[in-house]
């Protein structure tokens, strides 16, 4: 549902159902609305069975990245192996904050969905990642821990069948990085949160070099509902048309529209209609101008493409973006494109891990410009400079930081280059200390070979 | 400009003028704190993974984590202190000086930048007496920093001060919740 917003009758609440009602928050409210049914189905099914159920269901990554989960959690084998199950609740990609309401509210949901993961990949101990900023949902899933654990939920014989199932929950301290899941690893086993250089992927060495499967919070919350209720049913919600993308998704819309919050909607919804009806379209007097619609990484739409996009993987990849992590952010006719994506770039570098080099500079010389630009002290060639450093910084670093902060660049420079032209002082171009003009950066202008 | 979250731990906030270091230290984990501790070692394979929470029971009972608190740190996890010295400047909310009582974070970042937040921010300064961000109240009382996504984005502009989040902040806002705090 909206949350904060009554619910919408073109929603479809499933998992945001529970929003906003305190009962559901305890054992007993949760139990009462049909919780922990799915999980004690799951632990008396084979574990590959569990995989095949949510393989069928076509779920996938809700984090941002979109990977399958069934094929996820069909990587682990029983393979007499410790294997942990880690649940990524680093929600820090500005834009997003779905996770913050599952976990505020539906706290026994999210423990259901990571006992049922652990038995599915033969894992018997969990680790929850909490941002440390998450200061209620931390407290809430403690909560719900503690209660499912005394209820005998969880624990050495959990649900009564002998499988022991552990369930920890962990606070970050800052830092948006860790929401990357390598950095996640290092970062619960007491390191600073670099990312890791991939081979060796999780599930192969994971947490303490063991196999680990790593999903998001909304991830792990969808699968019980997936093995209460069956695969058909899942993937009933979509477009016929298109099986990659199934199931319903929650996107958190903020910045500048009428009724900014949480709502739920079946994969293929049109973002025309959710935009303008759902989220009741710009503020009084003002038009929207640009939406970046998976989360701050992901390319600017403009006002006409937000149009015509549809809302789900394949959807917004044909409009030209990423339906990432569903964080919804509207600018409005008020905003200053250059303004905004300076100051984008600026939380990417202050975020930077600094491992790369072309991650810690690139981050850090890109804002340096957009700001002096933002500030009226621009000049004409910094615009080439600024794609030459995106072209730099993207697909050259260990993790996808460094990416995600020339991605707003890359499609703010493409479609609104006027408002960034229109800041560029024409009278001026940047020369050295001698006076001798600056050449464009590598890459810019194409060396010609020289005449034979 | 920081240069990451490593430069920016204790970038954020300001050293206070005055010195802070010269009573004797008193370790934190003793007695139901040491039990605590040995409790969270347990959850983890690996001693080790129980440093971030190690630290938070330091700044939850310190109000900051010092260099000698980083050195029990260590010694009870079989750390060198630099290693933790390490780990503590890579994340922002471990603050590595005194700050004010009431810890005030307004979050900037786009969604809530283009819903007004640099206004909010300007308030807290104004309202607190703070003046600066990360300097902290001549009464010891506040500290005001601009913090990257609070997660909360359709409440925009969100606040932490402590532990409390309140969302929808707007500058009029200000008196009243400076007010209403303890």
């Amino acid at each position: 549902m909206g949350y904060p917003h009554p619910s919408h009758p073109r929603e479809t609440p499933v998992l945001s159902k529970y929003f906003g009602d305190a009962e559901a928050r305890t054992l007993a409210g949760w139990r009462a609305r049909g919780g922990y049914e799915a999980l004690e189905k799951a632990l008396g099914m084979d574990p590959v069975d569990v995989q095949n159920v949510v393989k069928d269901s076509g779920l996938r990554g809700r984090g941002g990245a979109g990977f399958p989960t069934g094929l996820k959690w069909s990587f682990m084998k029983p393979d007499g192996k410790q294997h942990y199950i880690l649940c990524n609740a680093d929600e820090s990609e500005p834009g997003t904050f779905k996770d913050r309401e599952i976990m505020r509210w539906t706290p026994h949901g999210l423990v259901e969905g990571v006992a049922l993961a652990a038995h599915a990949i033969y894992a018997d101990t969990a680790y929850i990642y909490i941002r440390g900023e998450f200061t209620e949902p931390y407290e809430r899933v403690t909560a719900a821990v503690r209660e499912a654990t005394a209820a005998g939920i969880l624990g050495d014989n959990a649900m009564g069948t002998g499988r022991k199932l552990v369930v920890h929950v962990h606070k970050g301290a800052g830092a948006y990085i860790c929401g990357e899941e390598t950095a996640l690893m290092n970062s619960l086993e007491g390191k600073r949160g670099n990312p890791r250089i991939k081979p060796p992927f999780p599930a192969v060495a994971g947490l303490w070099a063991k196999p680990t499967t790593i999903n998001n919070v909304e991830t792990l919350t969808a699968a019980p509902y997936i093995v209460k209720n069956g695969a058909d049913w899942y993937k009933a919600f979509g477009r016929p048309d298109n099986p990659k993308s199934t199931g319903t998704k929650l996107f958190s819309v903020c910045g500048n529209i009428a009724r900014p919050g949480n709502y739920e909607v079946a994969m293929g919804f049109p973002f025309k209609d959710f935009l303008w009806e759902l989220c009741g379209g710009p503020l009084p007097g003002r038009a929207i101008k640009a939406c970046i619609p998976g989360g701050s990484s992901v390319p600017i739409l403009t006002a006409e493409e937000c149009e015509t996009a549809i809302m789900d993987y394949e959807g917004f990849v044909a409009a030209g973006t990423m339906l990432g992590s569903g964080g919804v952010i509207v600018f409005d006719d008020q905003q200053c494109m250059v303004r905004q994506i300076a100051r984008l770039a600026r939380f990417y570098a202050h975020e930077s891990c600094a491992q790369c080099s072309q991650c810690r500079e690139g981050t850090a010389w890109t804002t340096k410009i957009l700001e002096r630009i933002r500030d009226g002290e621009g000049v004409a060639q910094d615009l080439d400079t600024l794609l030459a450093i995106a072209d730099g910084m993207t697909g050259k670093t260990i993790c996808v930081l460094s990416d995600s902060c020339a991605t707003p660049v890359v499609s703010g420079l493409k479609k609104f280059r006027h408002e960034f032209e229109a800041k560029i002082r024409p009278d001026r171009a940047r020369v050295t200390m001698q006076g001798i003009p600056v050449l464009p950066p590598l890459g810019v202008t194409a060396l010609k070979p020289v005449a034979a | 400009m920081s240069h990451g979250p490593s430069a920016a731990g204790g970038a954020l906030v300001r050293a206070p003028e005055h010195a802070h270091a010269h009573e004797p230290y008193e370790p934190v984990f003793v007695g139901a704190m040491k039990q605590q501790l040995d409790e969270t070692v347990a959850k983890y394979p690996a001693k080790m993974a129980a440093l971030l929470p190690a630290l938070w029971m330091v700044q939850e009972s310190r109000g900051w984590v010092s260099d000698e608190a980083m050195a029990e740190v260590a010694e009870q996890l079989e750390l060198t202190p630099a290693y933790v010295k390490g780990v503590v400047t890579f994340y922002t909310m471990y603050h590595q000086h005194p700050v004010g009582r009431h810890f005030i974070q307004v979050c900037t970042t786009t969604p809530c930048n283009v819903c007004g937040a640099e206004d909010v921010v300007k308030a807290f300064l104004e309202e607190t007496g703070c003046g600066e961000l990360g300097v902290t109240s001549s009464d010891g009382k506040f500290t005001v920093i601009e913090v990257e996504c609070l997660g909360a984005c359709g409440f925009a502009t969100p606040v932490q001060i402590n532990l409390d989040v309140h969302e929808s902040v707007t500058p009029e806002r200000v008196p009243r919740i400076l007010a209403a705090l303890p």
